[in-house]
């Protein structure tokens, strides 16, 4: 029986020992914070870009948020405009065109 | 991305319209990017597939994240301040202390699962002694950096050293002499977790002397788990992914809708060199047969298999398979020596290239059904559109014209198995690169 209770005893021991281990979690980046651009102070007689991504009928849904700038902000003149590449390349080209032309811009659907 | 990179690099207020299950990955990028203010508003999950009248109601509807008129928070969005000044809430001096606990086992456990730092398996705990004999087993210093990783291309990339990658390769059970062929894994940059949708997993083919120094399997049941080498390195791969990419939680950094269960293990093997009649996979890509390398593809989404390569009809039942296939995830061949000595035989393929060559040539689609294909909309149509070759050349085909699937250097070959019998496989994947062992050891 003794030998029996301090066997028991060893095994709680061994299961309430505690153990250092390392961390297995990488380093992340550090982060640098940007700028927003000045928000327009309104919309009248402004050109949006509405940006399409070309992913998953992205173009049909803009072309709705096209339609209701026309039908419930018609000053608001809207152009659609698709990425020049895949969604996941960025796009300088479409970019400078859009700051050349254009007050604001709308993308999506965003992935 | 795209709406930080328009709105804060070009001066451009921009609001970006995400889907509603994308919130947290949303939430997530934008303070990685250093930008937690950027404007962005929801509408229901899928866009994909919905009329126009269907969503023409998500523009005029609310967001089901905020509740408030989807088109109100556009407006506002580009029109009014951001409330505040998030980006002070950020930290930028964020480090990973070296070390857990001390705790007990029960505990430990719990917080590696809660912490979503394991495949939520049992691991091997890696304690200092643990992650120092496998350290034994390279010559590179533990504070080397090896790599950098990140789980899609809208992340920033993580960082780890040789001492970050030792602490998976013990949690994965790993024997130390398998450290360099993981060191060449994690040097590859290639996540095994990364956060696509399409729910990825990846593959390894090890060639060279390595393969039998730490006794891998190239034969019977070769991508099974059979064999210690090939389960551990491969589940290590993954482990190390998404602990040093910085992570791999479903809604927020991963987001494969349906999983993966390649992913588990990662698709490990080597290739059974001593039974091709063919030239091995890494001295295709530019090593020597006496170089000891690893060879990674992400996708393996997609499988076809079959037995036999048949006297009659070979190239119709080869041809049915790659149809049947996903049409943006090139093929690999993953033939049992049986296999491929009989595309020798039927075909007269004496080398991988050559059947390479004759699959890029048979494996053809109508256009029309080719090109209406989501993947190929998201993905290479765009590419088409603005010229980008073979891709532009394809667009211009009527829509019953038959256009191959592929590009040749898409294609690949690779032999495994043990001869019980002449089963083979098609594994839909995208080679990323060969990696060195040698230069880990």
């Amino acid at each position: 029986m003794a030998n029996e209770a301090q066997a028991n005893q060893k095994t709680d021991v061994e299961e309430n020992k505690k153990i250092t281990v390392m961390n297995p979690v990488g380093y992340p980046p550090k982060i640098t914070p940007k700028p927003m651009a000045p928000r327009l102070e309104s919309l009248d007689g402004k050109t949006l870009y509405l940006v399409d991504p070309r992913f998953d009928d992205s173009g049909l849904f803009l072309r709705q948020v096209q339609d209701w700038f026309a039908d419930h902000m018609p000053s608001v003149t809207t152009k659609f405009v698709e990425m020049s590449s895949v969604y996941t390349k960025d796009d300088p080209k479409t970019w400078e065109m859009i700051k050349a032309n254009g007050d604001g811009a709308i993308i999506g659907v965003g992935h | 991305m795209h709406a930080i990179t328009i709105d804060s690099k070009y001066g451009v207020p921009t609001v970006a319209i995400h889907t509603n299950v994308f919130e947290k990955v949303v939430q997530s990028v934008t303070q990685l990017h250093g930008m937690p203010q950027a404007r962005y508003t929801f509408v229901p999950q899928p866009v994909m597939g919905k009329t126009a009248e269907q969503l023409r109601a998500y523009v005029d509807g609310k967001s089901p994240i905020s509740g408030r008129p989807v088109m109100q928070e556009v407006i506002e969005g580009l029109t009014r301040p951001a409330e505040g000044d998030r980006v002070k809430e950020l930290k930028y001096e964020r480090s990973t202390p070296r070390l857990v606990g001390a705790d007990t086992d029960e505990n430990l456990d719990r917080l590696f699962l809660e912490n979503n730092w394991t495949d939520k398996l049992p691991i091997v705990f890696p304690t200092e002694k643990r992650v120092a004999e496998m350290l034994g087993h390279t010559s590179r210093k533990p504070d080397e950096v090896v790599g950098h990783m990140r789980s899609n291309q809208f992340r920033l990339h993580w960082e780890y050293t040789v001492e970050r990658v030792a602490v998976n390769a013990v949690m994965a059970g790993a024997r130390p002499e398998y450290f360099p062929v993981i060191l060449a894994l994690a040097s590859s940059g290639v996540s095994a977790r990364g956060s696509t949708t399409s729910s990825m997993a990846a593959m390894v083919v090890v060639n060279g002397p390595i393969r039998h120094e730490i006794t891998m399997n190239a034969g019977t049941g070769a991508m099974a788990p059979y064999n210690h080498a090939n389960a551990t390195i491969g589940r290590a791969y993954g482990l190390l992914s998404q602990n040093l990419q910085g992570g791999s939680l479903p809604g927020d950094s991963y987001m494969g809708s349906q999983g993966n269960g390649y992913a588990y293990g990662t698709v490990t093997f080597a290739e059974n060199e001593e039974r091709s009649p063919w030239t091995p996979f890494h001295v295709q890509h530019g090593f020597k047969p006496s170089d000891s390398t690893v060879s990674i593809f992400t996708g393996c989404r997609s499988t076809a298999f079959t037995l036999g390569v048949r006297e009659k009809y070979w190239r119709e039942h080869v041809r049915n398979m790659l149809r049947g296939m996903d049409a943006h995830s090139a093929p690999t061949f993953l033939l049992d020596p049986i296999a491929a000595r009989q595309y020798i035989d039927r075909g007269g393929f004496d080398t991988k290239e050559k059947l390479i060559q004759w699959v890029y040539d048979n494996a053809l689609m109508p256009a029309g059904e080719y090109w209406d294909y989501q993947l190929i909309q998201n993905y290479i149509y765009p590419r088409a559109t603005f010229g980008e070759e073979p891709y532009a050349s394809k667009l211009k085909a009527a829509p019953d014209e038959m256009i191959k699937m592929f590009k040749p250097d898409e294609i690949h070959v690779v032999v495994v198995g043990g001869e019980t019998n002449g089963y083979w496989r098609i594994m839909g994947c995208n080679y990323q690169k060969t990696v060195s062992v040698d230069e880990w050891r």
